[in-house]
């Protein structure tokens, strides 16, 4: 028996709860009362102020990611390191905050930062003058990569946990130095981590609304704001705009993956390849 | 001395970054001994949110539907999500990106416009029971993040395994079951974990696949009008302390069971000499 | 370990079944779709035991999110609480049952001045739950001088101590309002008036929020804000809210809002949901219902049995003369994109 096999009640999933919504969306999309039109999406593309908003929030995401890994890597690399007990109890309690409900941590965070809040009382035990963090770029920030860092630990340390550590002694052995041997051997290796660790990362983040919307007091539109907006407030006669816009951020979406599964095969020929 | 130092700087950064991580918790937790209706003003502490708690059938009803939906989800999801990587994984490469490629749709997507899609989809499909529909759609968007997590462990391991294991007689469920999937049972076991959160803390889907029935995430964000009851932060505090709790307790059986390996193996070392 | 996996996947799945199916009885159960907090539970259990007739209660947060779940071809509600330019759409898109007023004679003690609105003439399809107006909550630590006009909000005194309701028709109804036209204006010149107000505001905004609003003006985070009559009367309110914080509508006039009760056409038990309604304008209900929520009812019934800390309150009964100058939101068709596209610009910015 073929192990493909095994893919299959995925794949008929998929077709029927997937696919077909989808397919739904991109009627939406590129029609409008029943006839094929491109008026959605050029209309989308061609608004300088929703392509901002994109970029905006493109460049949001980027940078809540990349905190996200420099902060994660190491987390996942001191925890792989542990004895497995200790470090299947640490990497656990660095999900577990993600159990309490969205909304109610952030409001907590709003407590935490609002001008009258703990953080800005404790600056002022201090002696210090009271900043203002809530309703900043900064706190969406904060905010995103408060909501994202534990889906980037968790596949780094999974990777990480099984490697194989005759590779890193025998990196040693050949007399490579700590740095050359995280940078050549464990690095390398960790990439299908690092992969899955920015898919769920960036992606999210890109269209993440509810953040933008409670820390930063609603003065950084993004484009998940941008597309609730469309559909919510204008209602079903404008699912065609909304689903456009949707619509484009997928397909962007899809050409960066592609590029990343080649960088993906790249580092796999480089640092696995060479190895061996 | 060097080493002690450097393990000082490793146990602050991991402690560091748990405060971060902790620190909005112990926020609601604290304020749900809070006398006043308001977060974040303090008027004195007092049990009130707590008995008011038990007495709300609302919330105990909207805490089953949660708790079930997140485990039988997370469950399904992880057992379709682990055959699919396998069965991916030994696929063609344009067949296998293909695949890939729709299944990141629910990650990709905006909530809201998944939330929507399926709205559509179960009204064409004449599913009509609230339970039924937000099991489906939670399934269907943890898939993804179950496939991203066994994955990455797939290509760790050789894809000689499942072969060997037949060669040696297995049949391909033994190999499968014996050999394949202990291998990459971290990435299973995180991709359950990664499913259970997201089933957890969804909103925005739930609310538009579902009628007639609410989780925990709906009750929240529609409450929030008035303000949000310390109530559901007597709750979040319960559950909080019993998967604490729960935690504690099974690592702590494991990491005996660990030292009692230890000892034994050393024990077995000076018999050998 | 996996025996007891397997045990506990079982027993999940026995319990999920219990709550999906257990509920199913011979009586007639009716799906009310509400607000957040905008009844008393309590009665809801006294409308099933007086009547027999049981209630599934959902909730939800925006008119918009609940017009999504009105619109949708497999309607499952039987009973709803949408907002005065709503119901216009929905009547509009012929989606509401045709109330039956004889299954209603609670329907006489609901005030005449909340009857027979533009909005649904006649009250063919509606009947009033709660009204109230928009005005400005301000702390009075902050603002020292009395609060007239909408002007205040964009005086360069409270910079950055601003909350603005994260809503386009609130928001730029405001803007409106100031420049001195209707909220329902459907000339472009006007809205566009109102962007560029809202863009010179903007640095001075602290926030636009939400929910969020009341509990930040409580913790005392801003000066001033815009929200709902209702709201404000917690929020005044000295045990439960800030007693530094004080309510005005400007002298020129604001917005006045109703929510009502409908019944979807789809609906398959309108009799039931008729005698839901009827439970809710009566005199005693009505009453415990509006000193739960703390938002004004139309029941002048009721309103006879309040006390004083209400009826007398200008926050929560307002003078008819206020009222005069008020304004009813309408459905504005097509034209809300244009208010969606100045919306964008402005939180785009």
């Amino acid at each position: 028996m073929k192990r493909t096999v095994f893919a299959y009640p995925y794949v008929v999933w998929m077709l029927i709860f997937i696919l077909a919504p989808m397919l739904m969306i991109g009627y939406y999309a590129f029609t409008s009362e029943g006839a094929f039109t491109m008026e959605n999406v050029v209309g989308a593309l061609t608004n300088e102020m929703y392509m901002q908003v994109l970029l905006r929030s493109v460049w949001i995401a980027l940078k809540a990611t990349v905190i996200c890994l420099l902060l994660g890597y190491p987390i996942a690399y001191l925890l792989s390191n542990m004895k497995k007990s200790t470090a299947s109890l640490l990497s656990v309690l660095f999900i577990v905050p993600m159990w309490m409900n969205f909304l109610l941590r952030t409001y907590a965070w709003q407590v935490l930062l609002s001008p009258s809040g703990l953080l800005n009382g404790l600056l002022e035990v201090l002696g210090l003058p009271t900043q203002q963090f809530l309703y900043t770029e900064s706190a969406i920030m904060l905010g995103t990569v408060y909501n994202f860092l534990p889906f980037m630990i968790l596949p780094i340390y999974t990777v990480l946990s099984k490697m194989d550590r005759s590779l890193i002694e025998a990196s040693h052995d050949l007399g490579a130095n700590s740095v050359t041997t995280f940078l050549k051997v464990i690095f390398p290796l960790s990439i299908p981590g690092v992969i899955s660790g920015i898919t769920m990362v960036f992606i999210p983040a890109i269209t993440t609304f509810a953040i933008s919307r409670l820390l930063g007091g609603g003065k950084f539109m993004l484009y998940g704001d941008l597309i609730e907006n469309q559909f919510i407030t204008l209602g079903m006669d404008a699912w065609g705009s909304g689903s456009a816009l949707s619509f484009i951020l997928l397909v962007l979406v899809l050409i960066s993956m592609a590029i990343m599964r080649k960088a993906e095969r790249d580092a796999g020929e480089e640092g696995g390849g060479k190895l061996w | 001395m060097v080493k002690k130092l450097r393990n000082f700087f490793k146990g602050t950064y991991l402690g560091l970054m748990l405060v971060f991580l902790y620190a909005p918790i112990i926020v609601l937790m604290v304020f749900s001994f809070n006398d006043s209706k308001t977060m974040g003003n303090w008027t004195g502490f007092s049990f009130r949110w707590y008995e008011a708690l038990f007495r709300d059938s609302t919330i105990m009803s909207a805490l089953g539907v949660t708790f079930s939906v997140a485990i039988i989800s997370a469950v399904v999801s992880t057992v379709i999500g682990t055959f699919a990587a396998i069965g991916l994984n030994s696929m063609r490469k344009r067949p296998r990106a293909i695949i890939e490629n729709i299944s990141q749709l629910p990650v990709v997507n905006p909530d809201l416009v998944t939330g929507i899609s399926f709205m559509m989809l179960f009204a064409a499909l004449g599913i009509r029971d609230g339970y039924t529909r937000m099991l489906v759609a939670h399934i269907t968007f943890n898939i993804p993040y179950v496939i991203l997590s066994v994955m990455p462990k797939l290509r760790q391991s050789s894809n000689m395994l499942y072969e060997a294991a037949m060669d040696l007689g297995c049949t391909p469920w033994q190999a499968l079951t014996r050999v394949v999937i202990p291998d990459i049972m971290p990435g299973i076991v995180s991709g359950f974990i990664m499913a259970f959160t997201l089933s957890l803390d969804d909103f925005v889907v739930s609310w538009f696949a579902t009628d007639g029935i609410q989780n925990l995430s709906i009750y929240i964000y529609s409450s929030a009008r008035r303000g949000i009851s310390p109530k559901i932060n007597a709750l979040s505090t319960l559950l909080f302390v019993a998967v604490v709790t729960l935690l504690l307790f099974i690592n702590l059986k494991s990491i005996r069971e660990e030292k009692e390996a230890d000892i034994q193996r050393k024990k077995l070392k000076t018999k050998t000499r | 370990m996996k025996k007891k996996i397997a045990l506990l996947v079982v027993l999940v799945m026995a319990l999920s079944f219990c709550f999906s199916g257990c509920g199913n009885s011979d009586k007639v159960v009716i799906n009310v779709l509400n607000w957040g907090d905008y009844i008393d539970e309590e009665l809801l259990d006294q409308f099933t035991e007086e009547t027999g007739i049981e209630v599934n209660y959902q909730t939800m947060a925006t008119n918009e999110e609940m017009l999504v779940k009105l619109e949708a071809s497999d309607c499952i509600y039987d009973v709803c609480f949408p907002s005065d330019y709503i119901i216009e759409k929905l009547i509009a898109k012929d989606l509401l049952h045709e109330i039956n007023k004889d299954n209603i004679p609670n329907i006489a003690n609901i005030d005449e001045r909340f009857l027979d609105l533009s909005f649904d003439p006649g009250n063919k399809y509606s009947v009033p739950y709660m009204w109230g107006t928009v005005g400005i909550l301000y702390n009075t630590t902050m603002v020292n001088e009395p609060v007239v006009s909408w002007d205040i909000l964009w005086d360069e005194k409270y910079d950055q101590q601003i909350f603005m309701y994260d809503s386009i028709r609130d928001s730029i109804g405001v803007a409106l309002m100031k420049e001195g036209y209707s909220i329902n204006t459907r000339d472009e010149a006007h809205i566009a008036a109102a962007e560029a107000a809202l863009i010179e505001q903007k640095p001075l905004v602290l926030a636009y929020l939400g929910d969020s609003i009341k509990e930040s003006m409580i913790n005392g985070d801003a000066a001033l804000a815009i929200v709902y009559s209702g709201d404000a009367m917690w929020c005044v309110d000295p045990e439960e809210g800030n007693p530094d914080l004080d309510y005005a509508v400007p002298e020129t006039g604001s917005n006045l809002w109703f929510d009502n009760v409908i019944i979807p056409k789809s609906s398959q038990h309108t009799e039931e949901a008729e005698a839901f309604i009827n439970f809710l304008c009566d005199a005693e209900v009505a009453k415990a219902n509006t000193e739960y929520i703390g938002y004004s009812t139309p029941n002048k019934a009721a309103m006879a049995l309040l006390d004083e800390s209400y009826t007398e309150n200008p926050i929560y009964n307002p003078p008819q003369e206020i009222l005069d100058k008020c304004e009813i939101f309408h459905d504005l068709g097509d034209f809300i994109n244009v208010y969606n596209d100045a919306w964008n610009n402005i939180k785009g910015q």
